[in-house]
């Protein structure tokens, strides 16, 4: 009997998806052998975990290394997402400390959890193949479902985590039924393959089933990146996950569907490329529209950022529809920006709410720029990033982004995300006026700093700020990363 | 391309005429006798106590679904049982690989109390 030959296996490429699989493992037979109360021991054993992953990720840059047939690529594409998703992990693991214990929900499942979704996206951003992604996204997708649901004892937390995942469901339906469909017209769910396969027979590109799996692959990744008119989940998902969990699926979740939108998008469909970016220009114009029209009637302010968030999905399908290298490296740069200055606004609504998920309105901001002028700052220094303003990074992101749109000829789409992102200062300037201008109802005795709060608006805010003032140098990774 | 496909159709279109056509042709042409008995809720031959529609313990579903799972295991281990030879060294490895990953979870829930019924 012969034995089956097997083929050369290459680990380098998923050694990050590895290491940080072992780690968040190990986290879930340290939390139930390590008999604890405090459970802050595990955030600095998950925070040990993503920095060696971070170092493992960095080693793939400049050095494109594919493995398991082609299934998997560590590229600089990759490397640049991947970095993206390790800050906004550890982000996230830093505000939720304090969040945890003032929620009662003190179980040391949030890291394994957070570190298992971490690991989806980073497949995500490096599969190849239709089916790698597709497990990348449920490895992301479930833990998202469980997280969003995490506060156990709150109706809001337990209505997010049951519309998130029965709409997620239905959207991973879509999703795979077009990579089924995909796979019927050309053959190969690898995307490298699919496209080959067109460039040799072209009369597949106007085949009915390539292109409604083209369709529907696109409305998959829509409803994760939370692009209207697929975009309903968010509001309500966002509003009832624990703070720390929305401030992770606001940044990191949604750049990883970006990273495989964009790569199956570019790789896999380059022929039918004027159908996409039409499409993506109607997308981006609903998304952008309608996030900031809804987020200006918003009092509750974790509604209001979730609103915002599909407004910045918009802005980022902005470069996508531009789809020029200028464009995709505005994504990146933005996305990055991004995560630091959502997760920093999250981090002082964070310190600011009590017990409960109250104080979580704008009015409740009142005085704060009296009582505590350095976190109102602080918070100012997020606001002003999102609404576009300079020296921060949102301005210099969406500046990339829109020249990006003039540059390939969308100059209307342009038009519109300016005049969008000038009505979205509404309402981030609003929270300011509560802060600056109105009397103060309460003394703000219960916001109490801790060290781990601390280090991540101070990272939260340098970047923010560093990437505004002199973007040059990650822009330049940024436009190097563009390469597939 | 299609036409492949067309004994798949009329396979279904048979299979639901004929489900349909026994219930219709015996309710239409089939002799009714009723009686108290006849139209109680069939349960096993027993005699029917209270609904069906019952609330179970949640404890149920939780050993449920981690029958599943740790089933699910087994029906990955016959296929490489079977070319066990053929794999060699290899599969060995993978499957261990496999199975410590199971392991860690199942460590997982047994010491989180899953499954004590108390």
């Amino acid at each position: 009997m012969e034995t089956i030959a097997i083929p050369a296996i290459n680990l380098a490429p998923i050694m990050p998806e590895i290491i940080l699989s072992c780690i968040a493992m190990l986290l879930l037979l340290v939390n139930v052998f390590v008999p604890s109360e405090s459970k802050g021991y595990l955030g600095v054993l998950s925070l040990v975990g993503l920095v060696a992953t971070a170092a493992s990720v960095v080693s793939g840059w400049g050095q494109p290394v594919a493995a398991f047939g082609g299934a998997v690529q560590l590229d600089n594409f990759a490397v640049f997402f991947k970095l993206i998703f390790i800050c906004s992990a550890a982000l996230a693991i830093l505000i939720s400390d304090k969040y945890v214990v003032r929620e009662e929900i003190n179980h040391g499942e949030l890291y394994p959890l957070i570190l298992f979704a971490t690991v989806g996206m980073m497949l995500m951003a490096c599969g190849m193949d239709l089916m790698v992604i597709f497990l990348g996204l449920e490895v992301l997708s479930i833990s998202l479902y469980v997280l969003a649901g995490f506060n156990r004892g709150s109706l809001k937390s337990n209505e997010a985590g049951l519309k998130y995942f029965l709409l997620g469901a239905f959207s991973t339906g879509f999703l795979l039924y077009g990579m089924a469909l995909t796979y019927g017209a050309t053959g190969s769910t690898k995307i490298g393959n699919i496209a080959g396969f067109v460039a040799t027979n072209p009369q597949v590109a106007t085949n009915s089933l390539f292109v409604v799996g083209m369709l529907l692959i696109a409305v998959g990744f829509s409803f994760k990146t939370a692009a209207a008119p697929f975009h309903m989940w968010t509001p309500d998902v966002y509003e009832g996950a624990p703070t720390p969990i929305t401030a992770f699926m606001s940044a990191g979740p949604k750049a990883a569907a970006f990273a495989a939108f964009i790569r199956v998008m570019i790789v896999a469909f380059p022929t039918l490329k004027h159908d996409w970016t039409d499409l993506l220009w109607i997308l981006a114009v609903l998304t952008m529209t309608v996030g900031n029209i809804i987020a200006l009637s918003q009092d509750n302010i974790k509604r209001m950022l979730a609103y915002s968030s599909i407004a910045h999905a918009g802005y980022a399908l902005v470069g996508f529809t531009a789809c020029n290298p200028e464009g995709v490296a505005g994504i990146l740069f933005y996305m990055l920006s991004y995560t630091f200055m959502n997760i920093g606004a999250f981090a002082v609504i964070v310190l600011i709410g009590k017990k409960g998920e109250a104080n979580g309105n704008v009015q409740d901001f009142a005085g704060l720029g009296q009582k505590r002028p350095l976190l109102a700052a602080i918070l100012c220094v997020f606001l002003f990033s999102l609404a576009g303003i300079p020296p921060t990074a949102g301005f210099v992101g969406k500046f990339y982004l829109f020249s990006a749109a003039i540059k390939s000829g969308y100059i209307w789409l342009a038009i519109i995300g300016v005049l969008n992102s000038a009505a979205s200062v509404y309402y981030y300037l609003r929270v300011m006026v509560y802060m600056y201008f109105k009397p103060s109802e309460e003394d703000f005795d219960w916001v109490g700093m801790t060290p781990a709060i601390a280090v991540c608006l101070l990272l939260c805010v340098a970047t923010t700020l560093v990437l505004g003032v002199v973007p040059g140098t990650v822009l330049e990774l940024a436009q190097k990363a563009v390469q597939f | 391309m299609l036409g492949a496909y067309l004994p798949i159709l009329v396979l279904v279109v048979i299979a639901c005429l004929f489900g349909l056509g026994s219930v219709v042709f015996s309710s239409l042409i089939g002799q009714k006798k009723p009686s108290k008995v006849k139209l109680q809720p069939y349960e096993c031959g027993c005699e029917p106590v209270g609904t069906a529609r019952e609330r179970f313990s949640i404890k149920f579903y939780l050993i449920a679904m981690l029958f599943i799972l740790f089933d699910i295991e087994a029906v990955f281990l016959y296929p490489w049982a079977v070319l066990f030879k053929r794999l060699g060294t290899f599969g060995l490895i993978e499957m261990g690989v496999f199975i410590v990953i199971l392991f860690v979870g199942y460590v997982y829930v047994w010491k989180k109390g899953a499954l004590e019924w108390e």
